[in-house]
């Protein structure tokens, strides 16, 4: 469970996160809006990229503000980019195994655990062929490997089927909800594609310009006037 | 697909012999017990001392261009200060041979140490700075250093950690390790060590620093969220790159038996940077490159009778090249260079050889392999 109270984020003068409280309860959550809605900035400052103005963020009894960020990761948080960083000069196994290294404090298997993650996303390619080789579909899943390695937590993907033909898309999805079950971990879905976050999530977060329009049920967060307002910038129906 | 158990398993085997080489690794290891058969056991005992010299330079200038290759291109840190920390090994090690009998292995480690611990401090400011800033603060040391050393009586040694004599010629040489006396046989120590510092850089870029390093250099963003640690890593690259280059600093000292401030100059930490970006940063062998255009050039030209002032010219133009369309430098675009012209040549080859003889045995169709060439060519270029 992750309680959020009062974020705010501020660039200069522009309020990116204003006064965010929201308590995310289930495994699966979805988190959309309008581009510059402020879904990167939220997951920015779950990873500590980005230091709030106010509030706090406490993840299953943590105060997530007080950990440095590779402490975050440490501590089991996870994340992938909307452009996707997979390690170019890296082979597929490295690109896990560094996560997994810098991650990891118990004993358990290094391989096992590396090879389990490229198994579980699926990945028919040789884990020592070099990222710089794969396709976008493939390069999404490396990335997707490195976020349920070890042991995460939290699991934050930043539009993972952005770009994906609609196949690819399916198959992300139906990775996407057996990671809870497989790893024990709390995912955030942050897309664009409302089938994909519809097909995966059971909350749904609405966020624009800052702040939380709603939060609910996925279905019924989808037929919310104000969300579809917010999306398209209409204000017919108030 | 079948049971994702034995296919696990089988994924563990290939991939847990780590230290198992592929093919094209392979290639790499040959080529370099070839260049170290050459160097230890051939060339010290056919050259003259002119060239012997010259090759001790070469070893030597090898891992400190090692060291400012793996701040560049493994983790994306321009450091304009290294002519400085190699100063600052040599330096230590000359006041460490007056002073004391140390035997010379330990003399070298403390000359490491020393210039490690300068490296970190030059470090800290890379933790804030990165690009063109951190490039002017590291040359701004080199500059202190330099005027340090000059105003400290630097190239003057004499007995003791403080010893001074008036006349630069009454110096007492600085000593080599017995094993090592002659000129020959100090070559082929300096390889040693040179090998030992290219070994110690190599088992960092395959083990978790490397991985940390690489990740770092694509994206903080990604490091981060991959729980790298980047300020230990930076200040770790900073300190093995000074350690390497001080402990090369302490041979160099005793190559010449007597240390000059030339080589120390701050302009050299430029043309050090020149010579590397040339050589290659994305493989241990563009720090060889760099050395032989640095140090073995210089002697060719000299032989030759042409005007030192044409090699940083070349040196210019060479640098241009590599920022404007070859970036991996000459051990980067040399392979594929030559591999271009091969299947050129081979592509001529059947060409003509299908002329001579009409329908000739060549399986590929005429013009074929022609146009394949340029076609496979950006193959493994992936921005």
């Amino acid at each position: 469970m992750i309680e959020i109270e009062n974020l705010t984020v501020r660039f200069g003068g522009v309020t990116s996160l204003d006064g965010v409280t929201v308590t995310l309860e289930s495994k699966l959550c979805g988190l959309i809006g309008p581009n510059g809605a402020g879904k990167t900035t939220f997951f920015n400052v779950l990873s500590g990229f980005v230091s709030p103005a106010s509030g706090t963020i406490t993840a299953f009894g943590t105060d997530l503000l007080k950990l440095a960020h590779y402490k975050r990761a440490r501590w089991g948080l996870r994340r992938t980019f909307q452009t996707e960083q997979a390690i170019e000069g890296l082979s597929i196994f490295d690109n896990v195994a560094i996560v997994w290294e810098n991650t990891n404090r118990g004993r358990s298997s290094r391989e096992r655990d590396v090879l389990g993650a490229i198994e579980f996303v699926g990945l028919g390619v040789d884990p020592k062929s070099r990222v710089g080789t794969l396709g976008a579909h493939e390069r999404r899943l490396v990335e997707m490997a490195r976020a349920v390695v070890g042991s995460p937590r939290v699991v934050l993907l930043d539009e993972p089927a952005a770009g994906l033909p609609e196949e690819e898309t399916k198959h992300l999805g139906s990775l996407i909800r057996r990671i809870p079950d497989e790893t024990g971990a709390l995912v955030i879905l942050a897309d664009h594609d409302m089938d994909l976050v519809s097909a995966c999530c059971t909350t749904t977060m609405v966020l624009d310009f800052g702040q939380v329009v709603t939060v609910g049920p996925t279905a019924e967060v989808l037929r919310d006037e104000r969300v579809v307002s917010a999306y398209l910038g209409a204000t017919e129906s108030a | 697909m079948a049971d994702p158990g034995t296919t696990l398993q089988g994924r563990l085997a290939s991939v847990l012999p780590r230290p198992h080489l592929d093919r094209h690794e392979r290639g790499h290891v040959v080529a370099a017990v070839a260049v170290l058969v050459v160097s230890l056991l051939v060339l010290p005992s056919v050259l003259s001392l002119y060239w012997v010299d010259s090759l001790i330079q070469v070893a030597v200038y090898s891992v400190v261009a090692l060291g400012l290759g793996l701040l560049v291109g493994r983790v994306g840190m321009f450091s304009l200060g290294q002519v400085a920390i190699l100063a600052i090994g040599s330096w230590t090690a000359a006041r460490l041979d007056y002073a004391t009998t140390l035997p010379f292995p330990v003399i070298l480690l403390i000359a490491g140490g020393v210039a490690g611990v300068f490296g970190v401090l030059v470090g800290l400011p890379a933790l804030r700075l990165s690009g063109l800033d951190l490039a002017l603060i590291t040359l701004m040391l080199a500059g202190a250093v330099t005027i340090v050393l000059q105003n400290t009586n630097f190239p003057n040694g004499g007995h003791g950690f403080t010893g001074y004599t008036s006349s630069p010629f009454g110096n007492p040489p600085i000593r080599r390790p017995s094993i090592a006396s002659t000129d020959p046989a100090y070559l082929r120590y300096a390889v040693i060590v040179a090998l030992l510092m290219f070994l110690l850089v190599l088992w960092h870029l395959r083990s978790k620093p490397g991985r940390a390093w690489a990740t770092i250099r694509q994206s903080e963003a990604a490091a981060m969220a991959s729980g790298v640690n980047i300020t230990l890593y930076k200040i770790w690259a900073f300190a093995l790159a000074s350690f390497i280059t001080g402990v090369i600093g302490a041979v160099l000292a005793a190559s010449a038996t007597q240390l000059y401030i030339t080589p120390f100059q701050t302009a050299n930490s430029i043309e050090l940077m020149a010579v590397v970006l040339m050589g290659g940063v994305f493989t241990v062998w563009g720090a060889l490159i760099a050395a032989l255009l640095l140090e073995l050039l210089p002697s060719i030209f000299d032989i030759w009778n042409l005007s030192p002032f044409l090699l940083l010219i070349l040196f210019g133009v060479g640098v241009i090249q590599v920022l404007s369309t070859a970036p991996t430098g000459i051990a980067g675009q040399l392979p594929k260079d030559l591999a271009r012209l091969g299947r050129a040549i081979a592509s001529l080859a059947a060409r003509a050889g299908g002329g001579r003889n009409a329908a000739g045995p060549t399986p590929a169709g005429g013009p074929g392999p022609a146009i394949a060439v340029p076609e496979q060519d950006p193959v493994g270029t992936a921005p």
